[in-house]
């Protein structure tokens, strides 16, 4: 019938797109190269240049757009779902705080000379932590505790970095961490990828775990219980939501930065595509994400204003105008 | 057939006893009504009664077996609950909303949606014709119909309502009342919070009266409905019209 049919399709072009956009991700770059010189190389193990800059450089690059992308608009919707308010994003847990943090103090500390896991590694330990005080601060609370206990959690960890940014001894580290926060997706390894893969897999696997209490819950939370679902509790819905968001997100924010506007505009955009089912809108906000990314990461490497351009600053650049139309869109809608 | 049974059960917040040793027996084919005044603890005994408070003392038998030893699925397969009139629903489809009926029993999407307990549901209520519309768009009185609906998809023995004719004008509410009357007649049990005393009288087969968190009469309308316990519950005065199409008047 029709709104499986369309949800396929929507899945479908959505899918097609973002493997067409991985692939032109990994033939366009600064440098042109024979692509499929570059892939014989990378399949036959021979070390040439080609294959290192497709193999080491543009590969974990555009995996990581993906999973970054996909990451952020599926946490998005995801929160959005839980708590029925179209304006959560996965910064409203306050794990993207921590992560920032995290990876603030390995910069602040002299950490990162050591290894270049380092900084990744600080800002992985950082989001675990700040899910783990969330988890903590929430336990059976409701959804306004787990909005104020993100609320806290955000500004501590904001007030923490500016602290770290205050102090920092020398000026040339204190633009090295302004340039990491606006995040960016450039020089990454498989490294980055392993790191934040574990936490990205665990979290998408438990908020989708939860879709179907998503569509009981927009009817109220009274009506998802007597529907059979746990709300609260260690297997909760509210568990597997946050705890999955805040996993899968602080993996990525550990070895990205802050990348803003993902997790709002993609389940934004796709919603009235899906029927304005919450359970509908998770894969199609996963592939938009990726989409969203790995188009922006791409834009990005192209466009070359002599340093290269954030890729936080990018997503937000074209996200906040995509809110302007939309809040123009509504008025006009309303009169 | 008794289908659900409270015994003496108790329920607090902070120092007040909101709910106090309540009891009561639903059976098979009833339509029992829950009244009494505001802040007497009937949303709070039938939200214990639906297995989402846990009493603090008694028991609740839910086709006789303990309430908190059966799994939250088990029990949304044998009681629908509806709430409430809240908040406003998503613009989802209605037929969607009316499917999520069929989670207890495991089919979402659109095996759930053309389930014919789901088709079923939509006819009883009158809202076959208005399946696709954004639930955001229906009217008060819709909107009660398709909670209703939801709960009828379900198909559960037992439906728990908590004023569902409320926001509804005296044309709806009769008919959601006759409604309710059909579903007993098809062998469900139905409690039904009221705060309509003509209504309740009139549709109900027993009222269980509450004040201060206890149940202070159930039986028969006529046997609750006396004019010395209505002066002392909720201070207004009871009189009873022969042969009239609405038997009773009320008073100040």
């Amino acid at each position: 019938m029709k709104p499986v049919s369309a949800n396929f399709l929507l899945n479908g072009v959505l899918a097609v797109a973002v493997a067409g956009l991985f692939c032109a991700s990994l033939m366009w770059g600064e440098t042109s190269l024979p692509f499929m010189d570059a892939l014989g190389d990378m399949a036959a193990g021979r070390h040439t240049a080609n294959a290192i800059i497709l193999g080491e450089l543009r590969l974990p690059r555009s995996l990581l757009a993906i999973m970054v992308g996909g990451t952020l608009g599926l946490s998005g919707a995801a929160l959005q779902g839980y708590l029925r308010n179209p304006l959560a994003d996965p910064g409203v847990l306050g794990v993207s705080g921590g992560a920032a943090l995290g990876a603030v103090l390995v910069f602040y500390t002299g950490l990162m000379q050591l290894s270049i896991v380092a900084l990744p590694l600080g800002g992985l330990v950082g989001a675990l932590a700040a899910a783990a005080i969330l988890m903590g601060l929430v336990g059976q609370g409701g959804t306004l505790v787990l909005l104020l206990a993100g609320a806290a959690l955000s500004s501590f960890t904001a007030a923490l970095t500016a602290l770290a940014l205050n102090l920092v001894p020398s000026p040339y580290a204190s633009f090295e961490i302004m340039h990491w926060l606006m995040g960016s997706l450039t020089d990454r390894t498989f490294t980055h990828v392993w790191i934040s893969l574990p936490g990205v897999i665990v979290g998408i696997a438990l908020m989708f775990s939860a879709a179907r209490a998503l569509d009981a819950l927009t009817l109220g939370e009274d009506v998802a219980e007597s529907l059979g679902f746990r709300l609260r509790g260690p297997w909760g819905i509210q568990t597997r939501i946050v705890l999955g968001a805040a996993l899968a997100v602080g993996s990525c924010v550990a070895v990205s930065g802050a990348i803003g506007f993902v997790g709002l505009v993609v389940p934004h955009l796709l919603r009235s595509l899906t029927g304005h089912q919450p359970s509908r809108l998770l894969l199609p906000s996963l592939l938009g994400g990726s989409c969203l990314l790995v188009l922006a990461d791409m834009v990005v490497r192209v466009v070359a204003v002599g340093p290269e351009l954030q890729l936080g600053v990018l997503t937000a650049l074209v996200g906040a105008p995509i809110f302007f139309a939309r809040v123009i869109m509504l008025k006009r809608n309303a009169s | 057939m008794i289908l659900l049974q409270a015994e003496r059960t108790s329920f607090r917040r902070g120092e007040r006893r909101v709910v106090d040793a309540a009891s009561l027996t639903l059976r098979a084919g009833r339509v029992m009504g829950l009244i009494g005044p505001n802040g007497a603890g009937k949303s709070t005994f039938l939200r214990m009664l639906a297995g989402l408070l846990r009493p603090e003392s008694g028991h609740i038998r839910l086709a006789g077996r303990d309430i908190s030893e059966i799994t939250a699925h088990q029990r949304a397969r044998q009681l629908a609950f509806i709430p409430q009139e809240g908040q406003k629903p998503p613009p989802m489809p209605l037929r969607a909303l009316v499917a999520l009926g069929r989670l207890p029993h495991g089919q979402t999407g659109e095996r759930a949606a053309s389930h014919p307990a789901v088709h079923d549901a939509l006819t009883a209520t009158g809202l076959l014709d208005l399946r696709d519309r954004p639930a955001s768009h229906l009217s008060g009185g819709e909107r009660a119909r398709m909670n209703l609906a939801r709960a009828l998809a379900t198909a559960t023995p037992v439906i728990l309502a908590d004023e569902p004719i409320a926001a509804l004008d005296p044309a709806h509410a009769l008919s959601m009342m006759h409604l309710l009357r059909v579903l007993a007649a098809q062998g469900k049990g139905i409690i039904v919070v009221l705060h309509d005393l003509v209504l309740a009288a009139r549709f109900c087969d027993e009222l269980v009266l509450m004040d201060n968190g206890a149940v202070v009469r159930h039986g028969p309308p006529a046997e609750v409905l006396r004019d010395d316990l209505m002066r002392s519950v909720y201070g207004v005065k009871v009189r009873r019209i022969e042969n009239a199409v609405i038997p009773w008047s009320l008073d100040r």
